[in-house]
C-alpha cells in the first residue's frame, strides 16, 4: 500500500493521504483528477474490483463528497478516492465506462442526493422512489418528518415511550433532568 | 352484432382515447412503455388504436350494493364469514408471520381461511405492517380488483399510526386514509395468534353484517381517491381498476 502511494502522490498532487493499516487508505483529489485517477488505479495498479461510490453530505462546509472505493484483489488491499464536489447543483463527470455497475450507483446518487452525472445511461429512470418530485432525501436539510407530517396523516395522541427518560424518571424520580431531553418528551 | 355497431364501437373507442390522450398531455405522466397508446389488429383484421390504462379496465365508479333481504342475507353472511380467501400479496415486514399461519401447528384452514394467489379469487386483504407510497399504488390496485363484498385487514402497529416509521417520508402513516379497514391486529409483530384472532373478529363482523366497508369505499370514493391520488405523483391507471 504505501508503495503504491508514494507512486501515486506527486502524479495526483494529492494534499489529504489517511492510511488506516497496510491494507488500507483515502485520500482526496481534485474533482477535475478523479476519474483520471480511478481509471489509473484500475489499469496500472490492479484495483480492477470496484466496491462501491458513495456520497456523504458536508453540509456545513456546504459541500458533497463523493468516494468511490477499489479494491486490489491479488495484493488484498482497498483505496477509497474522495472527491468534494459542489453543494449548489451537484455535478460530476460520469465513470460508467469504466465498470457497467456504476450505472446504477450513479442512479441511485442522483435520485438520493440530486448529483447530476452527465452521459451516464439511464441517468433520468427512477430508481427506487416513484414520481418523486419534492428535493432529494439524502440531503442533510430535507427534514423527513416534516415531510411525512405534511403529506400523510399522523395520528393525533401519538405517544412514545423513550426507555431511558422511562428508566430515570422510575429510578431518580427526585432528581432534576439534566441530560438532554428526547424529541418525543416535549 | 351487425357490422355497423361494430363500427360505431370502434368509433367511440378511438374518441375516447383521443379524448384521454389530451387530457393525458396536459400535465405530467408517467407512462410504461405497455401502457403506451398503440396500435393492434384486431381478430376482423381491421386495425384499432388501444390505450390499454383506458380500454383494458373500466372506468367506471364502484357503486353500492345493497344487501339482501332478512334471512337471506343472513345466510349468505354466514357463508361469507366461513370462506375467507386471503390474497397473498406480501406488502410490509409482517408477511413473514402469515406461511407459520397455513401450517399445522395454527392451521388457519379448520377456520375456512385460505390463501389465494390473485385477487380475482380472494376477498380478504391482509395489509401486513409498513406501507410504502410504492407498495400502496400495487396495493390499491389489487384491492380494486378484488370482487366485492372484501375486508381489508391491517396487520402491525405501521398500519394505525405508522409504527417506528412514523417520520420516514416513503412510508404512510394512516392506512384508513386511503382504503376502508375493517379490523386492526395491533403488535409490532402481531404473532399468528393474534392474527388468528383478528380473523376471528372479522367473522363476527361479518355475521353481524358489518362487513360492508367495500360499500363504504364506494359511498366515499372521491375522497379516498383524492387521498390517494395526494402521494402517488406518478399515477398511471385508471382511477378504478376494475
Amino acid at each position: 500500500m504505501k508503495e503504491i502511494l508514494d507512486r501515486i502522490t506527486p502524479k495526483y498532487d494529492l494534499q489529504d493521504v489517511s492510511i488506516k493499516d497496510d491494507l488500507q487508505a483515502y485520500v482526496v483529489v481534485e474533482k477535475k483528477l478523479a476519474i483520471d485517477m480511478v481509471t489509473y488505479m484500475r489499469d496500472y495498479e490492479g484495483f480492477s474490483h470496484f466496491v462501491l461510490m458513495s456520497c456523504v453530505d458536508w453540509i456545513e462546509d456546504n459541500k458533497l463528497q463523493l468516494l468511490y472505493l477499489l479494491n486490489n484483489p491479488e495484493k488484498k488491499c482497498v483505496i477509497g478516492i474522495k472527491v468534494f464536489i459542489d453543494r449548489e447543483n451537484p455535478s460530476m463527470q460520469s465513470a460508467h465506462h469504466l465498470w457497467k455497475q456504476i450505472w446504477t450507483y450513479q442512479r441511485e446518487l442522483r435520485e438520493a442526493f440530486g448529483i447530476d452525472f452527465p452521459g451516464s445511461p439511464r441517468i433520468e429512470e427512477n430508481f427506487v422512489l416513484e414520481g418523486w418530485t419534492d428535493k432529494p432525501h439524502m440531503l442533510r436539510d430535507f427534514d423527513t418528518n416534516k415531510y411525512a407530517e405534511e403529506t400523510y396523516f399522523p395520528r393525533t395522541g401519538r405517544s412514545t415511550n423513550d426507555p431511558a427518560t422511562y428508566m430515570r424518571q422510575k429510578l431518580y424520580p427526585n432528581q432534576p433532568v439534566t441530560a438532554k431531553k428526547n424529541k418525543d418528551d416535549e | 352484432m351487425s357490422e355497423l355497431d361494430i363500427n360505431d364501437k370502434v368509433k367511440e373507442m378511438l374518441e375516447k382515447s383521443a379524448e384521454n390522450a389530451g387530457s393525458k398531455n396536459s400535465e405530467k405522466t408517467f407512462v410504461h412503455p405497455e401502457d403506451e397508446e398503440r396500435e393492434v389488429i384486431a381478430p376482423d383484421g381491421s386495425i384499432i388504436k388501444v390505450n390499454p390504462i383506458y380500454d383494458y379496465f373500466s372506468g367506471k365508479k364502484p357503486t353500492e350494493e345493497k344487501p339482501s333481504n332478512g334471512v337471506v342475507e343472513k345466510f349468505l353472511n354466514w357463508a361469507r364469514s366461513e370462506s375467507i380467501w386471503v390474497l397473498g400479496f406480501g406488502t410490509g415486514c409482517g408477511s413473514i408471520e402469515i406461511p407459520p399461519l397455513m401450517t399445522p401447528r395454527f392451521d388457519a384452514f379448520r377456520f375456512g381461511i385460505q390463501m389465494r394467489p390473485t385477487p380475482r379469487q380472494s376477498n380478504a386483504f391482509i395489509i401486513s405492517g409498513y406501507l410504502s407510497v410504492k407498495t400502496l399504488k400495487r396495493v390499491i390496485r389489487s384491492y380494486e380488483q378484488m370482487p366485492s363484498p372484501k375486508y381489508v385487514l391491517a396487520l402491525g402497529s405501521c398500519t394505525i399510526n405508522g409504527g417506528m416509521y412514523y417520520d420516514s417520508y416513503s412510508t404512510i402513516n394512516r392506512l384508513d386514509k386511503y382504503l376502508p379497514v375493517d379490523v386492526y391486529i395491533a403488535g409490532c409483530m402481531p404473532r399468528p395468534e393474534a392474527l388468528l384472532a383478528g380473523f376471528m373478529k372479522l367473522k363476527e363482523l361479518i355475521k353481524e353484517g358489518k362487513g360492508e366497508k367495500a360499500n363504504e369505499y364506494a359511498r366515499n370514493f372521491d375522497e379516498y381517491k383524492a387521498n390517494q391520488k395526494k402521494i402517488i405523483k406518478d399515477w398511471n391507471m385508471p382511477d378504478y381498476n376494475w
